[in-house]
């Protein structure tokens, strides 16, 4: 998958996970895609419901032992 | 800023003395919808926290100013975030402290009566998740009756009481909750017993829990009979208790009874549980006081917090007991059943001994209510 930008938000606890991936976010033109990992479990469906209410699209999710990868597009 | 701090006990006394709070969840729709605290006088506003990133003043704007304001989510983080934002627009609020795990973990001690010669028992009321565990206390021995996975909580009012834990028992195999059974018997040197019908799987050694066991404790020998019970599980079994209390497990609760599925075998136990509940519960005395393993709603929760009531009420007044054509009861108890209770399938292995991940893990395995119960 294309892959515009990473953040490493590994090791960090709710909320900074998705505070993080909000101001990365700002950054990105529409259409781009931002890599996020993680690995607070929650972030899970924090991550899919914030993506959801911020009009971005979730393309994927992957979780690879104990890290949690997610792919957005930005809306 | 700093903001202040509610603990998960005393929010467990404001919902036992029916206190008024509000409560501002910021965990995800989803998760709010599946599980939250829940009270006969709390009102709720459910806003993901990542919604209020760019401000609070919208929702504070709904915040009442004539009652206490509990900010909620899973584990902390995002609630004091929330309350130190709400704090800076001038509301005055408190944060949940340790978040829903805290709340799914906190137990209540209640005492539900006293048993011969100064002995006393004791409701472990687990008030987020709707557990209920037990302890016998006489001469200065104890008995426990499915403990939960706080095991500290148990031993600690043991040595609070002067007592010696003897026997530990749990009613069944659980699928919604991690027994602390096995490792309270290990720090305490007491027998764990566990009905064999379920324990065909477990890795470690117990001591058979089957009809018409006989146990006492204390001086008064304050006596524990087993009554074999199935139809939850194949192995449930139920207690009475010094001729006044019926333990009854996951097989009759205050207001519903158990579900004959999570083992995976609903068709097979549907018949067995019928016969449990329609007839050798139906031969007990109706003056036996029933104390569940489980409460689904506040209101089963008697005015002192406890979840008791005599059998013959609830022959009368639950409406399991009281279905009796056997095809609707067994098509109640097989179909349209509720969804199960979270990682139900790990809790069963991780209770036979066949895994044990680390507590992190344990704490996220049992997130959510019970479920152990068909209405």
């Amino acid at each position: 998958m294309n892959v515009d930008k990473v953040l490493d938000a590994k090791g960090l606890a709710c909320p900074m996970p998705i505070v993080k991936t909000r101001k990365e976010m700002k950054d990105l033109e529409s259409g781009q895609v931002l890599q996020i990992l993680a690995t607070d479990k929650g972030s899970k469906a924090d991550m899919t419901a914030w993506a959801k209410s911020g009009g971005h699209e979730l393309l994927g999710v992957q979780e690879e032992g104990s890290v949690l990868k997610f792919w957005i597009k930005k809306g | 800023m700093t903001v202040k701090a509610m603990t998960a006990k005393e929010v467990a006394r404001k919902v036992m003395d029916n206190k008024p709070l509000f409560i501002l969840d910021v965990r995800n729709g989803d998760a709010f919808a599946d599980w939250k605290i829940e009270g006969g006088n709390i009102q709720y506003l459910n806003t993901p926290y990542f919604d209020l990133l760019d401000g609070v003043e919208e929702v504070a704007s709904e915040l009442p100013k004539d009652r206490d304001i509990l900010v909620v989510c899973a584990k902390e983080g995002s609630s004091v975030m929330v309350a130190e934002m709400l704090d800076e627009e001038g509301v005055d609020v408190a944060y949940l402290e340790g978040g829903m795990k805290a709340w799914s973990e906190h137990l209540e001690p209640v005492k539900v009566g006293d048993l011969k010669n100064g002995g006393e028992l004791y409701q472990f009321v687990r008030i987020g998740k709707g557990c209920l565990s037990y302890m016998a206390i006489s001469g200065g021995e104890a008995a426990i009756v499915d403990a939960t996975r706080m095991t500290n909580i148990f031993l600690d009012f043991a040595q609070e009481k002067d007592a010696k834990i003897k026997h530990v028992f749990d009613t069944h195999l659980h699928a919604d909750h991690i027994s602390g059974g096995r490792s309270i018997a290990e720090a305490t040197g007491a027998t764990y017993y566990l009905p064999p019908a379920d324990a065909e799987e477990v890795i470690f050694d117990y001591a058979e829990l089957v009809n018409g066991l006989e146990v006492a404790i204390g001086d008064a020998r304050i006596e524990i009979e087993a009554l074999y019970s199935p139809g939850h599980t194949i192995g449930s079994t139920s207690f009475i208790v010094d001729d006044q209390y019926l333990m009854t497990g996951d097989i009759l609760f205050i207001d519903s009874i158990g579900r004959p599925d999570l083992a995976g075998l609903a068709e097979d136990w549907g018949g067995d549980l019928r016969e449990s509940l329609y007839s050798r519960y139906a031969e007990l005395a109706d003056e036996l006081v029933v104390l569940p393993a489980h409460f689904m709603i506040m209101d089963e929760l008697n005015e002192d917090g406890s979840v008791a009531k005599k059998l013959g009420d609830l022959f009368k007044e639950n409406h399991g007991l009281n279905i009796e054509d056997e095809q609707e009861f067994r098509d109640m108890v097989t179909k349209n059943l509720p969804p199960q209770p979270n990682a139900y399938q790990d809790i069963r292995k991780l209770n036979m001994g066949k895994i044990t991940p680390d507590e992190e893990v344990q704490r996220e395995m049992e997130i959510g209510p019970n479920r152990c119960a068909v209405r």
